[in-house]
């Protein structure tokens, strides 16, 4: 496993563009990954975050999609590499492995009366 | 509606902010997304929050990694790399190397143009600089005086005997020093066998002290004995060699012995006193000369000069005040008339700004400094002009080079460090070949302008100026070709389909137009200049000054043998008369009042030159008689006789002069004869009454008419033996008035000499300019001349075609000159009393040989072009 190490933000945003149907671009992706956080992200770290996956060659991007909203700007439509879906996959398997090896009672919540 | 935009749009500073900010690979989508997201806020609530969160949102995009730039996939290119220096500087040389006769023009015509602008700079900063040698000069001054003579106000250096005493003991609190001095005069100094007649002073003590005389030898304290002699190093040399002159007794015109005190260092040559060779104690002059201490009215005769030094932090014109009526308070009733007012004429002003009148301070040779700046300006501005045209003219031909180089991969601003490298380079070289050409027209320039300036190798102001002029008119001439013709786009340039605009010829024409004129106003000035010296030299000096000589004496072994001296020179054949004069024929030393006549005003105040002179002074010299006769022997009544001249005549308005009585000081003359004016001191001014009588004692000036028929050289020789005989103390030393005569017009020569240099210089830098310009336009008309000569043109149609241009251009810069030469040199023509008018025969000659120059110039390459057979020119499509 050679592969280059992912942060948990990372990781989330990655999962975000692959789950997205539609094209995702900066301010969807930001969205999603605040409503499925929780948390207040900001735009900069999520662009940041965005930039640096299409550098480490997870994500690929295409420029596209004007609005007026935009000032005419162009949006840059994210989408994951075979590489990055390869790398999902593996960190779920790496998951699904240790949960596995996790005993069955053992996430169980423990009563206790005593 | 019209809140709307505003809603929509965050605040705009904080896009052009993060603009900057930002590396433009992100911005695009960044900025995007941000006016996304703030769109959205504003639609869900305020807009204030929205842009409150969008500037909050903004700042946080002020991170090293959005900031960093994305390298370049391309190596850079290296413009300024040893490599590519060394390449611009080779293209360079292979252009100049390949279009010899362009770079010839350029480079000699800048060169000429800086060379001169070098030796003009060098000649103002000597007059500048003028004085600056003395330590004290911004607090010496000279003690002037306007007198009102004739109902004009006339101002001189000349002041009375005891005026010195008299500022020192009622205004010494202004001053630290109060000196007075001689006349520069000529006096023979004598030790052992060497005798030599040299200028010099009777000066008070304090003047070492004053001067700041940089002592050789003996310190500044050094006139104070009568009897002493302080001598400038080159004197000192003179007599002594490298011996120690220190306490050598020395003989001064014969008769007083001094004692050597000190040696100080030659006064530089742009001081006032660089003719002042030795200084003697003024008590030396009152022991030698002891009327002047019995004097009947000490302040009535004017002979002197005072300088004075102000105290520290005094102030002049307090001082000038308070001394201003220092005369009227202490000369006779009689004499107030003239209305005499003393002041202080500070040493910043002497040499350049010391003319004055009707009192007032008028400028002085700091005309001659504008003048000769002007011109250097211009010439340099010629210069410039050819650079730039030419760079202009070619730029069409390089047009094509610059599409190659930028389709092969050149970036542009390769292109324009190509150009500059090539304009620094002439400019460089034209620098280099302007600093050779001055040295070696120093020495011819310093001999016309009377200067002794050397080249300020180890100036650093020199080197800064030249280089830093250098590099601006680098800039400025390389600047078109390097960001014009670097801006070509490479398609247009290399399909043809590149024209330069109909106007691109413009500003040529107009620096053509320029040129011209400015070479047209310097030819005119010329002529009317020399005119004018010609006019001057023309006019009917009253007397003969062929074979006229007239030698200085100081000492009276002549005076005493003079009848002997007469005969033994007239039976020996060297001359044909002799006689003795107060002051030599072309000036007049000496003015008077206190005549009065029949029929004059008792208020009018006077002053009329006035000469004492021995029986046949007028023979001599070749008088001119209107009425009456010369004096003569044969009357015993001619002791108190008077030739005037007719200006005096009319000016007492006498009508039957000769034989009307006149009194001179209350003593009764008579005028025996009316001669024609003589022209004395400025041949430009008008003739002023002049009067001549015998006199009693030893004149100045011995005059000597020598023997038309005899050799002049023989002759001096026969009268140099005559004279050592019956004055073995004196060397001879003669000259001729002829000579001297010429000598009063030395400064417009030199005026004349110099612009005529400069006015050469300018006509040829204009043409050279012009002969470069028409190659190029012939060149680029190449193929339309051969088609036109294909069709039937005449070598005479095309040369028409391609000189007509140029005739045109000239003609407007004849239009633009005219007016403005003849205002400039009217203006200067007004200054001289008796000028010459500037005639239309010297504009039109001028506009002819101007037009034939440019014919000429022009011709030599219409010719060429019109006489190319069309075969060739056509050949090459």
């Amino acid at each position: 496993m050679k592969r280059t190490f992912l942060g948990e933000f990372e990781e989330i945003v990655l999962l975000v563009v692959a789950g997205c149907n539609e094209e995702a671009y900066g301010v969807t992706i930001w969205e999603r990954v605040q409503e499925s956080t929780g948390r207040a992200v900001s735009l900069s770290a999520v662009h940041a975050t965005l930039y640096r996956l299409e550098e480490k060659g997870f994500l690929t991007s295409e420029m596209g999609g004007a609005t007026a909203e935009r000032g005419g700007r162009r949006k840059r439509f994210f989408s994951t590499t075979n590489y990055g879906n390869r790398a999902l996959q593996e960190i779920n398997e790496i998951r699904q492995q240790l949960w596995q090896a996790i005993p069955a009672d053992k996430l169980q919540p423990k009563l206790s009366f005593s | 509606m019209a809140k709307e935009p505003q809603h929509h749009t965050p605040p705009r500073w904080v896009d052009r902010l993060l603009t900057i900010v930002i590396a433009p690979h992100f911005l695009e989508d960044i900025l995007g997304d941000l006016h996304e997201m703030y769109a959205q806020q504003a639609r869900q609530g305020s807009a204030r929050t929205a842009r409150l969160r969008y500037l909050l949102a903004s700042v946080r995009y002020i991170r090293p990694y959005f900031i960093k730039r994305k390298p370049r996939s391309y190596s850079p290119t290296y413009i300024f790399s040893p490599a590519m220096i060394r390449n611009y500087l080779k293209i360079s040389l292979r252009t100049l190397g390949k279009n010899k006769a362009y770079s010839f023009i350029n480079i000699s015509g800048l060169a000429m143009g800086m060379a001169v602008a070098i030796l003009i700079g060098l000649w103002i900063y000597d007059e500048l600089s003028f004085d600056r040698y003395f330590k004290n000069h911004d607090r010496i001054a000279q003690v002037w005086q306007h007198q009102t003579f004739n109902g004009q106000i006339g101002t001189q250096t000349w002041l009375p005997f005891p005026i010195g005493d008299e500022i020192r003991r009622n205004y010494g609190a202004d001053f630290k020093y109060v000196v007075m001095a001689s006349w520069n005069n000529w006096h023979i100094l004598a030790n052992g066998d060497k005798k030599f007649n040299k200028s010099g002073s009777y000066i008070e003590p304090d003047a070492p002290e004053m001067f700041s005389l940089r002592m050789l030898r003996g310190t500044r304290a050094s006139l104070k004995d009568p009897y002493s002699i302080m001598l400038s190093e080159t004197i000192a040399k003179a007599f002594f060699g490298d011996a120690d002159p220190i306490d050598k007794t020395m003989k001064i015109d014969n008769n007083l012995n001094v004692k050597v005190t000190g040696v100080y260092e030659d006064f530089p040559n742009n001081t006032t006193f660089r003719d002042m060779s030795f200084m003697m104690p003024w008590q030396l002059m009152v022991i030698a000369n002891p009327w002047l201490k019995t004097m009947e009215d000490p302040w009535r005769p004017n002979a002197y000069q005072t300088f004075v030094q102000l105290i520290d932090k005094g102030d002049i014109d307090q001082a000038s005040a308070r001394i201003k009526d220092i005369k009227k308070r202490n000369i006779n009733k009689e004499q107030l008339k003239y209305k005499p007012d003393v002041f202080l004429n500070p040493m910043s002003e002497w040499h350049l700004f010391s003319e004055f009148k009707e009192g007032q301070r008028v400028g002085g040779r700091i005309e001659f400094v504008w003048l000769f700046g002007t011109i250097g300006v211009f010439v340099l501005l010629l210069a410039c002009i050819n650079f730039m045209n030419l760079s202009t003219a070619r730029s069409e031909k390089r047009a094509r080079e610059v599409g190659i180089r930028k389709a092969v991969g050149s970036v542009r601003n390769q292109l324009v460090m190509q150009f500059f490298s090539e304009s620094f380079l002439v400019v460089g070289l034209a620098f280099v070949l302007a600093v050779v050409l001055v040295t070696l027209c120093l020495p011819f320039f310093n001999e016309v302008a009377d200067k002794k300036i050397a080249m300020p190798w180890s100036r650093p102001e020199f080197w800064a100026a030249g280089i830093g002029f250098s590099i601006v008119t680098a800039i400025i001439a390389g600047s078109y070709p390097a960001f014009y013709l670097s801006s070509f786009q490479p398609v247009k340039v290399l399909k043809g389909t590149f024209r330069a605009g109909r106007f691109a010829a413009v500003p040529r024409k107009v620096l053509v137009v320029v040129q011209f004129t400015v070479s047209i106003i310097l030819i005119i000035g010329t002529a009317v200049v020399f005119r004018q010296i010609q006019f001057a030299k023309d006019r009917p000096v009253g007397y003969s000054r062929n074979g006229l000589i007239s030698i200085f004496t100081s000492t009276p072994e002549i005076h005493k043998h003079f009848e002997a001296v007469r005969q033994d020179l007239k039976s020996n054949g060297a001359i044909t008369e002799m006689a003795e004069s107060g002051s030599p024929t072309t000036e007049t030393w000496s003015s008077t009042s206190g005549f009065e006549w029949k029929g004059k005003d008792p208020e009018q105040s006077v002053d009329f030159y006035y000469d004492e002179v021995s029986y046949d002074y007028g023979k001599t010299v070749g008088w001119q008689f209107v009425q009456g006769r010369d004096f003569s022997r044969e009357f015993a009544t001619d002791s108190v006789a008077l030739v005037v001249n007719e200006t005096a005549v009319k000016f007492m308005g006498l009508r039957n002069p000769v034989d009307e009585p006149m009194t001179w000081f209350k003593k009764p003359y008579k005028i025996v004869g009316v001669i024609r004016d003589i022209v004395v001191n400025s041949p430009y001014a008008p003739a002023r009454p002049q009067f001549f009588c015998i006199s009693a004692g030893q004149g100045n000036v011995i005059n000597l008419r020598l023997n038309p028929a005899a050799s002049s050289s023989k002759s001096i020789e026969k009268i140099k033996s005559v004279f050592g005989k019956y004055d073995p103390g004196s060397p001879f030393e003669y000259e001729f008035i002829d000579e001297r005569y010429a000598r009063k017009f030395s400064d417009e020569v030199r005026i004349g000499k110099l612009t005529t240099f400069f006015s050469i210089l300018a006509v040829l830098i204009s043409c050279l300019g012009l002969f470069g310009v028409a190659s190029f336009i012939a060149e680029q008309r190449t193929k339309e001349i051969g088609v036109r000569k294909v069709l039937g043109a005449t070598v005479m149609s095309v040369w028409g075609l391609l000189s007509r241009d140029f005739v045109v251009l000239v003609c407007i810069a004849f239009l633009i000159a005219t007016p403005g030469a003849y205002y400039f040199l009217n203006g200067w023509l007004q200054k001289y009393e008796y000028h010459t008018t500037i005639s239309w025969w010297i504009f039109a000659l001028t506009g002819l040989g101007t037009l034939l120059i440019t014919l000429l110039t022009v011709s030599f390459q219409a010719i060429r072009a019109a006489t190319m057979n069309p075969i060739r020119s056509l050949r090459s499509q």
